[in-house]
This record gives C-alpha cells, sequence and structure tokens, in this order.
C-alpha cells in the first residue's frame, strides 16, 4: 500500500472498500453542512439561556448590594458580628438572626436525614415493588404540601404538643443540660426544627433514594455472589451512593435555610441568642418577610436587603456544593 | 466418575414464567463444563440457579440441586454463594475500594479484619489470577482505574480468595480483547486443577478450547451433555449439530 501507515488505519481499513469509503465520507460531509445551521442556531440558544440565568444571578446579586450600600457602609463587617437588631435605635446586627438560621437547619438536619437515609434504603433496597409505589407517592406528596400548610399544622398541632408533652417531659428527664431549660411556649427554636425536619425528609429521601438506585445492580450482585449478606451488600450500595447521599443532604439545608413560612410562623420570632431550644429565635428569611411592610426608614430597609443578600450568598454556597457532589458521583458511576 | 454437583428436574421460573425445564446433569468435580446455547435459552439462568442468585431477582425454582451430596435449595444462601464463587459477564469491581480490599471484600465479609491475615490471602489470589505482576506496586489504587481484561482477573481473584469450591463463569471474556480473553482461558485451565469449572459462552471455539464437557441448552431445555469432544466432532442431535457448526443461534 502507498499510503502512510496513519491513513491506512483511519481512512482506508481495506483497499477494496475505498472508493466505497470515499463516497461516504462525501455523503456524511453534505448531511453535516445541511444540518449545522440548525445545530448552530440551536447550541447558541441553548448557550444564550444559560448565559442568561447566569447574568440574573449576578444582577440580583448586584442588586441587593447597591440596595444594601448605607446598611453596608455604616455596619461593615460588623453586620454579621453584632447581636443587637434593633430598629428603634437603627441597630442592626444579624447574628441572631444568622446563628437562629443555622442552628435550626443544622439540627433539622440531624433528625432528617438519618430517618430519610433509613427511608431511602426501605424503598430502594427492600421494599417490594407493590409496597414501593406507594410508599414513593406517599413520600413525594409530602414535597408538593405548601409551606403555609405545615404551618398552620405547627400552630394548631405540633406546637400544643410540644408544649404540653414534649417540652415538660424534656426538661425533666434532661433539664440538666442548658438545651432543655426553660419556660415551655411550645413556640421556638424546638418547634421550628421539627417543622423543618418533617418539610426537607420528602426531598432528602426521595434524591438519596433515586442515588441508590442508580448504583448498579451489578454491584448488589458482586457484593452478593461473594457471600454477603443483604444489609453488606446494602453497605456496599451505601459507599458507592456516598458522595450522592451528601448532595441529597445539601438540597435540604439549602431548603431549610430558605424556608420561610412555616418557621415563621411556629419559631416566636425574637431576635436572641439562647443555648436552650424551647427559647424563640429568628431566622433570615423569617425576619425579612415579617420586617419588610414595616421597614420605614431607609436604613431598616438597607438592612434587611442586606440580610437578604447574606442569605442568598449562603443559598448559593449550600446548592453550588449539593450540585457538585450529585454531579461528581453520577458522573463516578457513569464511567464504570 | 466423581460427581461435585448433581442437578435433578431443576425447573426455573420467572414470575409464572418457566425459562428452564426438567434440567438434570451431573458436574463432575475438577472438570470444565461449559454451557453453550442461542442468546435467551437459560444459560444465565441455569448458572444463577447454581449459587441461589436466581432468586435475588425474585426468581423461584423447584427441583433440586446437590453438592457434595447437600441439597442447596435447603441450605443458607450466604454460606452457599461463599462455596459456590460466581464471575460475571461485566467486570464488576467495587468501584470505591482499592485493588487490596476488591480482593479482601469477600474476606471481609467473612468477618476477617486482621491485615496480616488478609495480605497473603489477596497475594496468592491476585497470583492465581494471573493479575500479581502487573498490579502488586498499585495494589492502593483503585479497582477500576485499570483495563477492562484487567478488571476482570481482579474480579476472578476476588472470587478465589474466599476459597470456593465451585467457580461460576458467564461468559467472563465476552467484553474482552482477544489477548485478555487468551489471558483468561489460560486462568481457567490452571483452575480446574483445584476448582470444579461451570462456564457459559457463546463462543464455540472457546467451547472446545477451555472444557471437558459441554452442555447445549435450547429454549430452555438441556438438548445434549457430553464430553466437549464429542459434541464437537460426533453429536448425537440434529439440533446440537446444527448450533456447533452455526448453522443457527
Ligand atoms: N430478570 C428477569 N426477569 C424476567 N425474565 C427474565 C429475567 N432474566 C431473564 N429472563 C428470561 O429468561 C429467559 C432466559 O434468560 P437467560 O438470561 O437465562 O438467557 P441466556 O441463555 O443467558 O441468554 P444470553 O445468551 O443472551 O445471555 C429469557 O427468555 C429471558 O427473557
Ligand atoms: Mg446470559
Amino acid at each position: 500500500m502507498d499510503n502512510p501507515e496513519t491513513q491506512v488505519n483511519i481512512e482506508n481499513p481495506n483497499n477494496k472498500s475505498n472508493s466505497l469509503w470515499i463516497s461516504l465520507k462525501g455523503q456524511l460531509k453534505k448531511f453535516l453542512s445541511s444540518h449545522n445551521i440548525g445545530d448552530f442556531i440551536f447550541e447558541r440558544l441553548t448557550l444564550l439561556f444559560a448565559v442568561l440565568v447566569f447574568l440574573l444571578v449576578i444582577l440580583m446579586g448586584y442588586e441587593m448590594y447597591v440596595g444594601s450600600k448605607i446598611s453596608i457602609d455604616k455596619f461593615g463587617w460588623s453586620f454579621l458580628t453584632n447581636s443587637v437588631w434593633d430598629p428603634v435605635q437603627e441597630i442592626y446586627g444579624a447574628l441572631p438572626i444568622i446563628y437562629g438560621t443555622i442552628v435550626s437547619s443544622f439540627l433539622a438536619l440531624v433528625i432528617s436525614v438519618p430517618l430519610s437515609i433509613g427511608i431511602a434504603i426501605f424503598l430502594s433496597e427492600v421494599s417490594p415493588d407493590w409496597l414501593e409505589k406507594p410508599l414513593s407517592f406517599l413520600v413525594e406528596l409530602l414535597a408538593g404540601i405548601p409551606s403555609v400548610v405545615y404551618g398552620l399544622w405547627g400552630i394548631f398541632v405540633l406546637v400544643p404538643w410540644i408544649r404540653t408533652d414534649v417540652e415538660p417531659f424534656l426538661s425533666e428527664h434532661l433539664g440538666f443540660l442548658p438545651f432543655f431549660r426553660g419556660a415551655p411556649y411550645g413556640f421556638g427554636m424546638l418547634a421550628a426544627v421539627l417543622i423543618l425536619a418533617i418539610m426537607i425528609l420528602p426531598i432528602v429521601s426521595s434524591i438519596s433514594r433515586d442515588i441508590l438506585r442508580s448504583v448498579p445492580q451489578s454491584q448488589r450482585e458482586a457484593a452478593l455472589a461473594l457471600g454477603a449478606t443483604r444489609w453488606q451488600s446494602t453497605k456496599i450500595v451505601l459507599k458507592d451512593a456516598k458522595s450522592g447521599i451528601l448532595g441529597a443532604t445539601m438540597l435540604g439545608l439549602g431548603r431549610a435555610v430558605g424556608e420561610t413560612m412555616a418557621v415563621t410562623m411556629v419559631i416566636g420570632n425574637r431576635a436572641v441568642i439562647s443555648p436552650s431550644l424551647f427559647d424563640p429565635s429568628y431566622t433570615m428569611a423569617s425576619v425579612i418577610a415579617n420586617e419588610f411592610t414595616e421597614a420605614t426608614s431607609e436604613m431598616y430597609l438597607s438592612a434587611l436587603i442586606q440580610l437578604a443578600l447574606v442569605l442568598f450568598v449562603l443559598t448559593i454556597i449550600i446548592n453550588a456544593m449539593a450540585k457538585l457532589l450529585v454531579w461528581s458521583m453520577e458522573r463516578k458511576l457513569g464511567t464504570r | 466418575m466423581d460427581i461435585k454437583i448433581s442437578v435433578k428436574n431443576l425447573e426455573a421460573f420467572y414470575g409464572k414464567n418457566k425459562v428452564l425445564k426438567n434440567i438434570s446433569i451431573d458436574i463432575p468435580r475438577n472438570k470444565v463444563v461449559a454451557i453453550i446455547g442461542p442468546s435467551g435459552c437459560g444459560k444465565s439462568t441455569f448458572l444463577r440457579c447454581l449459587n441461589r442468585m436466581h432468586e435475588v431477582v425474585g426468581g423461584t425454582i423447584t427441583g433440586s440441586i446437590l453438592v457434595d451430596g447437600e441439597d442447596l435449595t435447603k441450605t443458607d444462601p450466604v454460606l452457599i454463594r461463599k462455596r459456590l464463587g460466581m464471575v460475571f459477564q461485566k467486570p464488576n469491581p467495587f468501584p470505591t475500594m482499592s485493588i487490596f480490599n476488591n480482593v479482601a471484600a469477600g474476606l471481609r465479609f467473612n468477618g476477617v479484619r486482621n491485615k496480616k491475615i488478609l495480605a497473603p490471602i489477596v497475594e496468592k489470589s491476585l497470583k492465581q489470577a494471573a493479575l500479581w505482576d502487573e498490579v502488586k506496586d498499585n495494589l492502593e489504587d483503585s479497582g477500576v482505574n485499570i483495563s477492562g481484561g484487567q478488571q476482570q482477573r481482579l474480579c476472578i481473584a476476588r472470587t478465589l480468595a474466599v476459597d470456593p469450591e465451585v467457580i461460576l463463569m458467564d461468559e467472563p471474556a465476552s467484553a474482552l480483547d482477544p489477548i485478555s480473553t487468551s489471558k483468561i482461558e489460560e486462568l481457567i485451565f490452571e483452575l480446574k486443577k483445584n476448582y470444579t469449572i461451570v462456564i457459559v459462552t457463546h463462543n464455540m471455539q472457546q467451547a472446545a478450547r477451555v472444557s471437558d464437557f459441554t452442555a447445549f441448552f435450547y429454549m430452555g431445555e438441556l438438548i445434549e451433555y457430553d464430553k466437549t469432544t464429542k459434541i464437537f466432532t460426533n453429536p448425537s442431535n440434529k439440533k446440537t449439530e446444527e448450533y456447533v457448526t452455526g448453522r443457527f443461534g
């Protein structure tokens, strides 16, 4: 053959089919050129949308920055570290509010994540088909309930129950801990934590279930064929799914941090830092929702917008981390 | 003949769908038995009945499977799978584990934790699987960052580490290149000194090369079972002849 070797491999696998190959290539070129314009428009259009979303986020961040300029100039970083939130004196320190947001969300995760993983394991690994479908449906139904309905349920069912049963019980048996002291109001951090835990349960468990399902069956079979018990093979699956479940948890955290209505209705709405879960607290989202209508002075409004900016940045960070984790998990399993 | 596995009147079902019909077959000790037959005839199902993996996907069976005279269908499946190891069509190492831990996985399931005990077994198994020289310096690397052929040998090593009596292989080389395939075939030749092997294959030459006995399955039935040389040179059944000569399937 007189062709150089690379060409032999790529273009001319067989001398006899050479002319056929060339004509095929011509046809392919024609096909591509006739389709290129559509592809071009399609690509550019989707790119445009992606860029638009990105710009929107930047724009929102910028608007909030401009809106909170007065407050930022006056308080600077002390906005984050000062614990007095006093609209009358025009002093705005968001520490108790940030504290309330983080603590309520974190504790909600502590309660909700183990439960969610348990539900996910049951749905994906244990439950028979006929039970799995209605159960999954129920879990997803929970995710669709509007948060104001959770809030109402919180006020009329959860809070009274906490006041008459949970808090007296806790202070009697665990009252030596600072977390369970004080008067049992019902409204407060504990109620917010419980309601958040219930609200993030569906999202964390249904995403975790999908993640577990995406682990190939061959992994379970590999373990079982080596003499693993059902639980041991489930542990292998969980190991594969670890980063994905972590991502699901972060999505739950994002939801908890931004949750407004239900939390406002039960948390007691006072910007104080107290170790006791019985005491009222406040979250960033609730402060903004509650006080925006009352913000008459320019500084007050500016401080609230700064609070929104803090919440905005926090949620973006959490969600980005969640997406990154889920994505890295999918990539890892996909390349197998 | 010294019989390792004796299958009697085995029928296998997926729900109501019967996919194996009245299979009776004796598998001799320290020999290689090849299972051949067209796609969908029940080869994998048969193999998976032998180590009770069939029930993992919700299948059921009737009949009996005796291993050294003991009825498998009446024993704990976890114990059975330690005695009858399985290598799958597609290499399936554990991606979160190192090469070392992949091989040690089965022992760990058994409760062996001590690395001093694990290390020599891992080394021996990797040597048996003819993989040791290629990976001995990277035992801590992930089990999926090696080639497909190496992954399959890793899976064989993983199976050997549990010290099974029987090795079941479901088209172990069908996803591999010719060089890896011949490595696996050499390996089977070595392994049959110590193990009883049942191998499903679509490749007639492979069946002829590696096996002592061949079973031909067709539409859920065992059509013919005999010495491999007989099956490939002078089969008694017309269907078998047509299949091995490539006239259908
Ligand atoms: N999980 C399953 N659920 C229901 N039916 C199944 C399942 N797996 C296999 N079958 C059916 O059982 C029959 C036998 O399948 P099996 O996988 O044993 O065939 P096979 O001989 O291994 O085929 P191949 O050569 O393609 O691997 C087929 O008709 C198939 O449709
Ligand atoms: Mg098969």
